[in-house]
């Protein structure tokens, strides 16, 4: 049980996909400038990477196998955008103001590489079906507090005198720069 | 070799029969985008996108058929309302689109001959007339669309941009100088 | 004695009062000519009834209330109408509104006015319409029309507050009014309690007012009323807040988005009172009110001036002092600074301060924001400045109204406390106006498109009759045909009847004719002189035209 929930907090803190991982870097910068969008985009990845994360530990494990280790990547991608497509249009059906929230985000997610990099972590550090799921969803609820917390900097960095040239892009990934640091103060928070 | 193209199949083949039955099963009507997009447009139906209205601009920009840069009258301030709900960038006009300062339609009385053909032209109803007699413009339901201009045989029509008045005045923007003290350093 | 409470903040800045209450209220000359703006109060301008030229009495109507929210606008002594034009008005904006000019005759002579002895006997919509028509407005610096605030359903209204706080420095007019005319203004309140079946009476008078306590203690207990208190509240800025001063005194606190009125209890300037009492019993509109004027002059002094009087003329009366740079209408924390010194004296002006650059010095440069939150701690809206700062400043409009903008009442004490100096309010004031704007954008944006729907669904349906329409016709042109064929077939019978002897038809066809007659006779305008190109143009278009109606004619008579 205790593993369960190091491995869980680990992925949200220490090994955070974004910021100590640099993983999921586009969606970070790219969809973080409004709160709510943070939230969205947040919201559909911890669905997409949960899902994700655990259908890909069965096809590794019972379809691909050591044999065919070289399709992982390959068959990954596959599924995590048949994932994503799915997703999409059973949102879209069943709950049409979820969509309304998550629906633009949601395409976006096939292209975010924190969806492709936590399965093959999980593959590389050997995670049973359970740790798959926990390591999957402590991931990505990482990446979505992140994703809150940087865009709530950037509302208040409209606001802020920073000098020209440093403007826009620039003072964010200044910013994101100094969050890693403070995150990389988690290291060493387990064992 | 065998054994990883069958795996692929496999997957192709699983992945393929769920998005299918997904398809079918989960068939939405209608694109909830449409009216988003177009609760963001100005209304002003004044074609200067390219097509015949708002909506169509709208249903365009939606199928990803249209730019979002498209709308003079909704402003800079329209296309970053369009990229906010698109998840799209900025893209500042390009070209010969510009936005104009808001204006509304004038009937110069002296010269109007009563032809109709603006009052077929608005696509708001905001012309009042009939044939032979003079025509006029209601103000207030008035655009800004354009559309009665080129139709007019007399060029009749002025635009006029809508000046600040008490009911529309806004309190400014703050804006205060840096003063420059007397002996050249920056009083801050 | 009645427990007070407290509301949120606050400041205490020097309240700068004395100067002003050494002499009592003084009669304002009569000023050479006045600016009667038409537009004083909340609501729709009032539309004017005279014309340049005319003469009119003291207490005349010059604007009727135009809409249900309105107020009346009358002339504020006798004379003549000198111009009815844009002349720039008491707002910060500085812009120029429709305002009668009014020569003074110098005889200063009433209008016949219809006092009313036995008030109580009125029902309460002819005491309300006596309001509207008198152009009442809330006094305390709203502008509301009373009479809408006047009307209330049964034990709806459980307290009545009347507001006598006056917490903002330098001004002193409610002071003077009600060490001076307490007895009247309890008669105003009574009718106001009357109006709104209030129960209890609450005064509330900030404890730095003593004389004007006592007047109106003196006045509660001389006349006698019953339920009606006089209460010392603590001096603090800014509690003459309507919502502040309801808090003190009930312990209510008012909501967003809420109105006091659905909580039991309305709230009424004392200055607003006093004039519902010269209105009802004397019959006489507003057209004088109570001014502070202070600030760079000799002698600051309290004046009964007329509305209308230009400023300059005002200020001269209390002997101007060299070094002022311009005035500023209300108190230092939510005043505006006036674009001209010869604006028109309104309704909503309680004081005139003459500013000079020593009373106060320009304002130091704004510096970037530390974040020390003294803003919040003295907020009495309990908001949070430094984030609505923060919001307006980056223009994220929808983020500040989400952090109740709209509860913000713009007194200034975060600007006060600010150490950065930063213009807060002024941030708070472009942000409200530009979401106002926004919505009205918005507005008209849905009415557009509303408009533009219902046109293409009416062509759409124009377009769908015409062509059952043709449909029908041709089916009965096919029956005829097929009718005569057979007719033709079978030997003459008799002849069949005539339509035109039907007299309805006839008549119908007398008016189709008529109406022809009278199209033919409607000339086309602006034709006389046009060049060939145009006449070419239009020539063109007549030809269409004829054209079209004769394929029309075709179809339908075939």
């Amino acid at each position: 049980m205790t593993e369960y929930f190091l491995i869980l907090l680990g992925a949200v803190f220490v090994n955070n996909i974004v910021l100590v991982k640099i993983l999921g870097l586009c969606p970070f910068m790219g969809v973080s400038k409004k709160l709510e969008a943070a939230v969205g985009m947040g919201a559909a990845t911890t669905f997409v990477l949960t899902l994700g994360s655990g259908s890909s530990y069965l096809i590794n494990h019972y379809l691909l196998g050591p044999d065919l280790a070289y399709l992982t990547t390959l068959s990954f991608i596959v599924v995590i955008a048949g994932i994503v497509q799915f997703t999409e249009m059973a949102v879209e059906k069943t709950s049409p103001s979820l969509y309304q929230t998550l629906g633009i985000y949601l395409p976006l997610i096939t292209t975010n590489c924190a969806v492709l990099g936590i399965p093959l972590l999980n593959v590389q550090a050997k995670h049973n079906f359970m740790e798959s799921l926990l390591f999957g969803f402590g991931g990505s609820v990482g990446f979505t507090m992140v994703m809150v917390l940087f865009a709530g900097l950037r509302e208040r960095m409209e606001g802020a005198d920073v000098p020209g040239i440093f403007k826009g892009s620039a003072i964010a990934m200044v910013t994101a720069g100094l969050m890693s640091l403070a995150f990389m103060g988690f290291s060493g928070l387990i064992k | 070799m065998i054994s990883a193209l069958l795996v692929m199949a496999a997957i192709a083949g699983i992945l393929g029969a769920i998005l299918g039955f997904a398809a079918i099963k989960f068939r939405v009507e209608g694109n909830p985008l449409v009216a988003k997009i177009d609760a963001v447009l100005p209304q002003t139906q004044c074609g200067q996108c390219g097509f015949p209205g708002c909506k169509p601009y709208a249903t365009a920009i939606a199928e990803g058929v249209a730019d979002i840069n498209m709308c003079p009258p909704g402003g800079e301030e329209g296309i970053q309302k369009l990229a906010d709900l698109l998840g799209m960038e900025f893209k500042p006009f390009g070209g010969e689109t510009k936005p104009k300062p808001k204006s509304v339609a004038v009937i110069d009385e002296s010269t109007c001959i009563g032809c109709t053909l603006c009052i077929q032209a608005c696509p708001v109803d905001a012309i009042v007339g009939a044939a032979k007699q003079l025509h006029t413009i209601i103000a207030a339901e008035c655009t800004g669309c354009e559309l009665c201009v080129p139709p007019c045989p007399v060029d009749c029509i002025l635009m006029v941009p809508i000046a600040e008045n008490l009911s529309n005045w806004k309190w400014k923007y703050p804006v205060y100088a840096l003063t420059v003290s007397s002996s050249g350093n920056a009083a801050l | 004695m009645k427990t007070l409470y407290q509301f949120h903040g606050g400041i205490h800045p020097p309240t700068n009062k004395t100067q002003s209450t050494q002499t009592p209220i003084r009669l304002a000359q009569l000023p050479v000519k006045l600016v009667i703006p038409l537009h004083q109060h909340v609501g729709n301008c009032a539309k004017p009834v005279v014309e340049a030229g005319d003469y009119v009495l003291k207490g005349q109507l010059i604007g009727r209330p135009d809409g249900h929210l309105s107020s009346a606008i009358h002339a504020s002594t006798s004379g003549t109408i000198a111009a009815i034009d844009m002349q720039p008005v008491a707002h910060a904006s500085g812009m120029a509104d429709l305002c009668v000019t009014l020569i003074p005759d110098g005889l200063d002579k009433w209008i016949e006015l219809a006092p009313c002895d036995d008030w109580q006997s009125l029902p309460h919509t002819e005491l309300r319409h006596i309001l509207r028509n008198a152009g009442v407005v809330g006094l305390g610096g709203a502008v509301f029309p009373s009479d809408m605030k006047l009307y209330a359903h049964k034990h709806k209204i459980k307290t009545l507050v009347l507001n006598g706080a006056e917490c903002e420095p330098f001004i002193t007019c409610d002071d003077l009014l009600m060490r001076e005319r307490a007895g009247e203004i309890l008669l105003g309140i009574e009718m106001m309690r009357t109006l709104l079946y209030a129960e209890e009476v609450l005064i509330g008078i900030e404890d730095n007012k003593p004389e004007a306590i006592a007047a109106m203690q003196a006045a509660v207990t001389a006349g006698g009323y019953a339920r009606m208190e006089v209460i010392a509240v603590p001096t603090i800025y800014p509690g003459g807040g309507a919502k502040q001063l309801i808090r003190v005194l009930t312990g209510i606190e008012v909501a967003a988005g809420v109105r006091s009125t659905n909580l039991g209890v309305q709230c009424f300037n004392v200055g607003t009172a006093y004039s519902v009492w010269r209105a009802i019993r004397y019959g006489e509109p507003l057209i004088s009110r109570v001014v502070t004027v202070t600030g760079n002059v000799a002698h600051p002094q309290n004046f009964d001036a007329l509305i209308g009087t230009p400023m300059d003329e005002l200020v001269a009366q209390a002997d101007q002092l060299p070094g002022t740079t311009g005035y500023i209408m209300g108190g230092p924390m939510m005043g505006v600074l006036m674009p001209s010194m010869q604006v028109g004296m309104i309704k909503a002006t309680n004081c005139i301060i003459a500013s000079s650059d020593q009373l106060f010095p320009a304002a130091k440069p704004a510096v970037s924001c530390i974040r020390c939150t003294r803003c919040a701690d003295v907020c009495p809206a309990e908001l949070q400045p430094q984030e609505l700062y923060w919001f307006a400043k980056a223009k994220n409009l929808d983020k500040a109204e989400d952090y109740h903008l709209f509860d913000c009442i713009e007194c200034g004490a975060c600007s006060y406390v600010c150490p950065s100096n930063i213009p807060l309010v002024q941030y708070y004031r472009f942000a409200k106006s530009e979401i106002w704007a926004q919505e009205a954008g918005k507005k008209a944006a849905d009415a557009a498109r509303e408009r533009h729907e219902y046109r293409e669904s009416r062509i759409e349906r124009e377009k769908r009759e015409k062509a059952e329409k043709l449909a029908a016709k041709e089916k009965a042109a096919q029956d005829a045909r097929a009718q005569r064929a057979a007719l033709a077939a079978v030997p003459e019978t008799g002849t069949m009847p005539v339509a035109a002897e039907n007299p309805v038809q006839q008549k119908i066809q007398a008016a189709i004719e008529h109406a022809k007659l009278q199209a033919a006779a409607a000339k086309p305008k602006n034709t006389e002189q046009l060049t060939p190109h145009q006449l070419a143009e239009i020539a063109d278009i007549e030809a269409r035209r004829a054209r079209v109606r004769e394929l029309a004619k075709d179809n339908t008579e075939e």
